[in-house]
């Protein structure tokens, strides 16, 4: 009996030892009572538990591959006068902050957390609060940042850093994150085989997402909403975007999502619903459009002449005030098999699909092409009639641009 | 007065036209709506019917009515009744009939199959405008003794609103495209009660586009409480100003 | 009494009336007359308040009626040609004829009752013959028992019978003390009904004056052919005859 009991705190004590060798502790008025203090203490592989409080630090430096924990979100203030937290090593995970107050500085942009040559760094759970860019990882690869909610106060566009900021990274993964208010919701820049999933990104000045010279990405199930100027997609190629929500992105050069040279890429069962222009591009080619929804977009479609071999198929357009329009006469790219709301024509071997082509582009979006003020008397009999005029005889509107297979009913599309 | 009203309104219930427009506007409403399961689609179509269906129907049939009525109104001249009340029993008599068979025959399906705030500005516009028309032809019946002269000049008034004024306004932005014009444009817009009620559906059906052009201007001028009090005012000034010149002129009119 | 000072009334280039001056008292009965054109329709609109006139004055007992209307109570009026709105059933008319008074007085339907108009009140408006309608006319313009009765051709398009019937009650009125004013292109008509004759001319009053003074200064004895005299005096411009109050 006594020799079971033994036995027991034997293993009992022997287990504490083994799985938690170096626990650090930092409590306001404990032992350990500032987190430097903690990680001068410990060794690479350590775990750093922080109990709630506030911790005003200054700036401080991870140089080691370290788990700092936080336990019921304690707060870490750099009182705008420092980056908050700045990752210099590998193997670093950081989850459970509430992370405030980083400086404002447009020379060296300091950040929430900011990482450098930081491999398979974690960035978990936290709170992002006032910071100017929120999390700014470089030259780091298979990084982590999920479940993190990150809020800039809302400054004028120079004032504010982009809310998750990558360059030169590659296999990371960027998770349901919630970003509002910041320049960019997330800026990717070199950023290559890396997943964007589940993000919601909205209120931000600039874009919800900026991505440049980032091949081989995919970016799925993100919301971009209420962007100054929606999503840029530039310089890249095979680029999976698929399942994402572009809403309400609303104003004079605001788009769902502005692409910009971009090859062999895929823009799948999205929604594009209420932007200003749903899609704008430039300089586009080999990537399909299909199975998205364009709803109640100023012009769901911009297609500016330097596209090619670009297929539109199995789209929805509905409610848009412009399906589509561009700025060439010649069209070199297919678009088949939509659903047009704004589709006159007939059925008569039900085949589902209308026996006369769509013409998506009409003469009056060409006119407002050139007047935007013209957009004032859409609607108007005077427009319906121009626009009559013209679908007897299409004087303006490119002859080839159509859809030789228009769908009579919408698609049943699921985001 | 409300006696007046009473019975131009028997006699225009006898007539049968305002029972056939209220037809017309239900089953084409109904019909809208079981064609199209989209409730925004209707809401384009039934906006075509508002901004050029109802101001023809009001001022095609106010003048004729007022033409017919008459002899009514001979009859009521050699009465104790007052003119203006004579005059303004006939308005006010025409004006709700029509809103009446507008009400019914467009609130009524949308009621049904629902379409929430775009179908309450719809409803509003199409008030507004049956309004306006009713008064404007009360303004031509007057002008003229000829009944087919009358009619041309209320025909001329829905033609001028509904196309001339778009066609002199696009020519304006054409011409001085190169300048920025959005004040001047919301003002020249505003004085046409047709525009103006096509603004405040554009507002709602293709806010994405105008935010292109316009920025925020026009949606944070006319969704503030200022903007609904300006357009209103806009669309009451052009219901009250015609007829009050026209009473003015019947007052003085020799029978 | 009506009362009529410097009143004229053009119509475009065409002066309709010319400076008339006029008196109609309770109790005499006017034969206005004239030719086609002469101006006796509008003045009696004039004095109804249908034609609005350019210049000059109009009273009813005492009271300008410009711009009021309250007067109209005191005036019964049998239209030429009666317009009525077309769809209404007699009996409504009357209705609401009656309605739209505020202060309806004791009703006078004698003449609703001898020219049998209640038993086709069902019948609309625009089925009625001219004669029917003239009876319509002449009911309602009795109807309220007006101290003023203005009767604009009130015998034409009625069958004899309804004449002797409209004309007794005229008199009937007449002798009530009642002041009215007949324009009538039958003479013999008038000469039962009228005491005073008043002659139109291009918007000119040419003559104003009884009938028995008429009659008395051109030696005939029956209206017409005294009128037809007193024509050739006005042209011939005879003195005597043109005694103008």
């Amino acid at each position: 009996m006594k020799n079971t009991l033994l036995h027991i705190t034997l293993i009992f004590s022997l287990s504490w030892a083994y799985a938690q060798p170096s626990r650090l502790v930092v409590q306001p008025n404990g032992k350990i009572a500032t987190i430097k203090q903690a990680i001068a203490l410990a060794d690479a592989g350590d775990t750093i538990l922080v109990k709630p409080g506030t911790y005003r630090e200054g700036n401080i430096l991870v140089d080691k591959s370290l788990v700092l924990v936080g336990e019921n979100k304690p707060i870490i203030d750099a009182e705008f006068k420092h980056e908050v937290i700045t990752v210099r090593a590998r193997h670093v995970s950081i989850s459970g902050f509430k992370i405030i107050n980083s400086s404002v500085a447009s020379m060296h942009d300091p950040a929430g957390i900011g990482a450098e040559e930081a491999d398979f760094l974690t960035i978990k759970k936290n709170e992002f609060n006032g910071t100017f860019f929120g999390i700014h990882i470089s030259n780091s690869h298979h990084v982590t940042v999920a479940d993190n909610t990150l809020k800039a106060l809302l400054r004028s566009d120079h004032e504010t850093g982009n809310g998750i900021h990558l360059w030169q990274c590659s296999n990371a993964v960027i998770k349901n994150n919630f970003i509002h208010g910041h320049r960019d919701g997330i800026y990717f820049e070199f950023v290559t085989n890396s997943v964007i999933d589940g993000n919601v990104s909205e209120g931000n000045l600039r874009y919800g997402l900026h991505f440049m010279f980032s091949n081989d990405d995919d970016y799925t199930n993100n919301i971009f909403k209420d962007n100054g100027a929606g999503v840029a997609v530039m310089y890249t190629k095979n680029v999976k975007m698929i399942n994402n929500r572009f809403e309400k992105n609303w104003g004079p050069s605001a788009y769902g999502l502005l692409l910009k040279d971009i090859r062999d890429s895929f823009v799948e069962n999205n929604l594009f619903d209420q932007n200003t222009i749903g899609i704008y591009m430039e300089g586009t080619s080999r990537t399909s459009f299909k199975s998205n929804i364009f709803s109640k977009n100023g012009w769901a479609i911009k297609l500016q002449a330097s596209c090619d071999d670009n297929i539109f198929s199995e789209n929805n357009f509905q409610s848009n005030t412009f399906d589509m329009v561009t700025n060439g006469t010649m069209v070199l790219n297919t678009i088949s098999h939509n659903y047009w709301d704004k589709y006159q024509g007939y059925d008569l071997n039900r085949d589902g699909t209308g026996d006369i082509p769509f013409r998506p582009v009409n003469l009056y979006a060409m006119i407002v092409e050139r007047i935007p003020t013209a957009v004032l008397l859409w609607r108007s009999f005077l427009v319906f009639l121009l626009d009559r005029a013209e679908r007897i005889m299409p004087a303006v509107t490119p002859e080839n641009l159509k859809d030789n297979f228009p769908r009579m009913k919408p698609y049943d599309i699921y985001i | 007065m409300p006696r007046i009203i009473k019975y131009v309104f028997y006699d225009i219930l006898r007539t049968r036209f305002i029972l056939l427009y209220t037809m017309f506007l239900l089953l084409s409403t109904i019909a809208m709506f079981q064609l199209d399961t989209d409730s925004s689609k209707v809401i384009l179509s039934l906006m075509n019917v508002v901004l050029m269906v109802v101001p023809l129907v009001s001022v095609v049939f106010t003048t004729i009515h007022f033409y017919n009525s008459y002899e009514f109104i001979e009859l009521m001249l050699a009465q104790p009744v007052n003119r203006p009340v004579i005059f303004l029993g006939e308005y006010f008599a025409v004006a709700l009939s029509l809103c009446f068979a507008f009400t019914a025959g467009v609130g009524i399906p949308m009621l049904m199959y629902g379409s929430g705030i775009h179908g309450f500005t719809l409803l509003y516009s199409g008030l507004m405008l049956t309004l306006v028309f009713v008064s404007l032809a009360f303004l031509s019946s007057v002008l003229t003794r000829d009944k087919a002269k009358a009619i041309g000049v209320a025909l001329l008034f829905w033609f001028y609103f509904s196309l001339i004024y778009d066609g002199l306004l696009m020519w304006i932005i054409y011409s001085f495209s190169d300048y920025p014009l959005e004040k001047i444009t919301l003002a020249l817009v505003s004085l046409n009660p047709v525009d103006l009620a096509r603004i405040l559906m554009l507002l709602q059906l293709d806010i994405s586009a105008l935010m292109g052009y316009t920025g925020a201007f026009y949606k944070d001028f006319f969704g503030s409480s200022l903007g609904v009090i300006f357009s209103t005012s806009v669309l009451a000034i052009w219901i009250v100003l015609p007829v009050a010149i026209a009473l003015q002129i019947f007052k003085r009119k020799d029978l | 009494m009506i009362y009529i000072s410097d009143l004229s009334k053009q119509f475009g280039k065409l002066h309709a009336l010319a400076h008339v001056n006029l008196e109609f008292s309770s109790g005499k009965s006017y034969a206005l007359i004239g030719p086609n054109g002469s101006g006796k329709t509008t003045l009696i609109k004039s004095v109804l308040g249908m034609v609005v006139p350019t210049s000059g004055k109009i009273e009813v007992d005492g009271a300008n009626i410009h711009n009021s209307w309250l007067y109209r109570e005191k005036i019964g009026y049998m239209p030429q040609i009666g317009h009525y709105p077309e769809n209404m059933r007699i009996g409504q008319l009357f209705d609401m004829v009656r309605n739209i008074r505020k202060n309806p007085p004791i009703l006078d339907e004698e003449l609703m009752e001898a020219f049998a108009l209640t038993t086709i009140q069902d019948k609309r408006m625009h089925t009625l013959s001219g004669g029917t309608r003239q009876k319509v006319s002449a009911a309602l313009a009795f109807l309220f028992n007006p101290p003023i009765l203005i009767l604009d051709e009130p015998t034409a398009g009625l069958d004899p019978v309804s004449v002797e019937i409209l004309k007794d009650k005229i008199l009937q009125e007449k002798d009530k003390g009642k002041l009215l004013i007949i324009t009538s292109h039958i003479m013999s008509d008038l000469d039962d009904l009228a005491t005073e004759v008043v002659y139109l001319h291009e918007g000119n009053v040419r003559y104003n004056n009884s009938i028995a003074e008429l009659k008395d200064i051109t030696g005939e004895t029956r209206l017409g052919k005294a009128i037809v005299q007193m024509i050739r005096s006005l042209e011939k411009g005879i003195p005597e005859v043109i005694n103008l109050k």
